[in-house]
């Protein structure tokens, strides 16, 4: 009888319905999106990483997980480091850091091609002169380029040599010392990626590595991949948790205003039930139940718009952005969109309470 | 040995405070009614007989004085008790109707049920108290959809669905045109001779009045 009410009372006032419906979704789809592209991000990297074929990587000492924004080491690196028992390639990458989330990758293509057989072109061919540049499918598509096209970057003019599968290192290559020269860092490396004789003794050479070479990051592909989440990349978490933050007071304002507003424009309403026998509990029953309902709903709107992000964001920047859908998180986001209006409605439901019955019967 | 009345009313005094101005409503009232009485208290405005609707309602606490209901005594009251007792034993019809607008006619009266802890839905006894009250066809209805007469006979098989104790009714023809005052007035006779249902009803109007047993006069808050 009561889930009657809520939906009538609902349906009589569909346009704020609505927009508390779409408020709550907009506050889902930002805690999903954000979610989904942190993971698609991460698991970007992971499997472009996976996709060098090495065993083992060296970063500089204090480096991030997920970005690299100096050259610190030496181009000298990978010969010593190939002097180490079992170490049987080692091949250095420089990478700048360009705008968003994009980066461009320095290294030498005959030296990758020894790691896993090079990059699989699906146009034109590796970079030949120094101004040519090679770029992945998904940067390709997004930027609406085509080999021949000339791209500005770092300060230079580019040429597109050749477009390649994606999934590999980077999305963006150029000529190693061309790179280190473009940026001011001749003869230095950002990582260096080794191959060893045996990949099942991989852990015991990084042990081996991380004893000699205090200071510097020293990972298996296999753990390096596996630190690619949100809970290892404290800013991301910190990132996320400010979004969560906001999401909560953005459904708590949205639902305050709505049943603020739905309990003021019921005050005679309110005061029928009341004069009819309705108790306080009732009252805040029917006020949370509409309250949750409109929580549930505007929680299954916004994961449904976060199909439409996804789509946006795999059409127009494919390379830049990829959103995972994260199921794992649609049951958090309606808990907290659901945490943000039950708070939201609590002051409205009060003031619901406490209205004098024979005063709510005069309202008009 | 006489029944007890089923409301028992001795020196009830009820006074609003408005502004600095304490304003008297009640002075002093003493009343008995008995089981199946129709009483109409009629009297000007001003002259107390809402605010005594409002305090035998339940809606509002007295100053002082004794008010019982079937035994109960309204007098020291929280507001818990008191809303248990419109839930239990007082029905309601109020002038301007006071119907849920976004629930159908059915729903009005059964939202009633459900609050009173009945189960909701309608016996064969009711099916024909709706049809004494010519809204058995309407009940599908929502109020927009029902004419004032109409309205208002549902707000009266809302009030006494749960078959309360007493059906007060505060100028319930106020809003309604003679034809309709008169045939809501005939209903009210008819269910306190069928059902026995006692009724009090608020009124300013004498014509009102006559349909009711027995009638009691207030001025300036009290019962002359």
């Amino acid at each position: 009888m009561l889930n009657n009410l809520v939906l009538a009372n609902l349906g009589h006032r569909p346009v704020r319905t609505l927009l508390s419906v779409l408020a709550i979704a907009v506050e889902v789809t930002m805690i999903l999106t954000l979610v989904g592209v942190s993971y698609g991000t991460l698991d970007g990297t992971a499997e472009r990483a996976r996709g060098v074929g090495a065993d083992i990587l060296v970063r500089p000492p204090g480096s991030s997980v997920i970005g690299l924004s100096s050259a610190p080491m030496s181009d000298k690196l990978p010969a010593i480091l190939m002097q180490e028992p079992h170490v049987t390639f080692a091949m250095g990458t420089m990478v700048q850091p360009l705008s968003g989330f994009d980066s461009m990758t320095g290294l030498n293509v005959d030296e990758f091609a020894k790691l896993n057989g090079g990059f699989h072109y699906l146009k034109g061919g590796p970079p030949v002169s120094d101004d040519d540049m090679i770029v992945d499918e998904f940067y390709a598509q997004q930027k609406g380029l085509h080999v021949g096209d000339t791209v500005n970057l770092v300060n230079h003019d580019w040429k597109v040599a050749g477009i390649f599968e994606g999934g590999k290192l980077a999305r963006i290559c150029v000529k190693l010392p061309v790179l280190q020269a473009l940026t001011g860092n001749p003869g230095r490396l950002s990582q260096v990626f080794l191959k060893v004789d045996d990949p099942s003794k991989a852990q015991a050479v990084v042990d081996a590595l991380r004893t000699k070479y205090k200071g510097y990051q020293i990972y298996t592909m296999e753990e390096f991949t596996s630190l690619l989440s949100i809970s290892s990349v404290s800013l991301l978490k910190n990132f996320i948790g400010v979004v969560i933050g906001v999401s909560v007071v953005v459904g708590f304002i949205v639902v305050f205003m709505a049943m603020y507003t739905a309990v003021l424009e019921r005050t005679r309403e309110i005061g029928i039930l009341k004069a009819v026998g309705g108790s306080s509990g009732l009252i805040l029953n029917l006020l949370f139940r509409e309250t949750l309902l409109l929580a549930l709903i505007g929680s299954a709107v916004g994961i449904a718009l976060t199909y439409v992000t996804q789509w946006m964001m795999k059409h127009s920047v494919p390379a830049s952005l990829v959103q995972e859908t994260v199921y794992g998180w649609w049951p958090i986001a309606t808990g907290i969109a659901v945490a943000g209006a039950l708070l939201g409605a609590i002051v409205p439901g009060m003031k619901a309470v406490k209205q004098d019955v024979t005063e709510a019967l005069s309202y008009e | 040995m006489s029944e007890p009345a089923i409301i028992e009313i001795s020196g009830l005094t009820k006074t609003y405070q408005v502004g600095d101005v304490p304003v008297h409503a009640l002075r002093g009232v003493d009343l008995q009614i008995q089981q199946g009485e129709f009483v109409a208290i009629i009297g000007a405005s001003g002259s107390g007989k809402s605010t005594l609707f409002h305090v035998l309602g339940g809606l509002t606490p007295a100053t002082s004085g004794n008010v019982k209901i079937k035994g109960r005594d309204l007098a020291g009251m929280t507001n818990a008790e008191r809303t248990e007792l419109r839930k239990t034993a007082v029905g309601f019809v109020f002038q301007k109707y006071n119907l849920l607008p976004t629930l159908s006619a059915e729903d009005n009266i059964r939202i009633v049920q459900y609050i009173g802890g009945r189960p909701v839905g309608f016996s064969p006894e009711f099916e024909e108290v709706l049809r004494l009250l010519g809204i058995a066809d309407r009940m599908k209805h929502k109020p927009r959809a029902l004419s004032g007469g109409q309205q208002q006979r549902v707000a009266i098989a809302r009030g006494i669905v749960n078959s309360p104790a007493i059906l007060l009714a505060d100028e319930p023809t106020g809003n309604l045109d003679s034809e309709n005052s008169t045939a809501v007035l005939k209903l009210m006779g008819d269910l306190n001779r069928r059902l026995g249902q006692t009724i009090l009803m608020i009124t300013h109007d004498s014509d009102a009045a006559s349909y009711a047993d027995r009638i009691v006069r207030m001025r300036d808050g009290r019962i002359v």
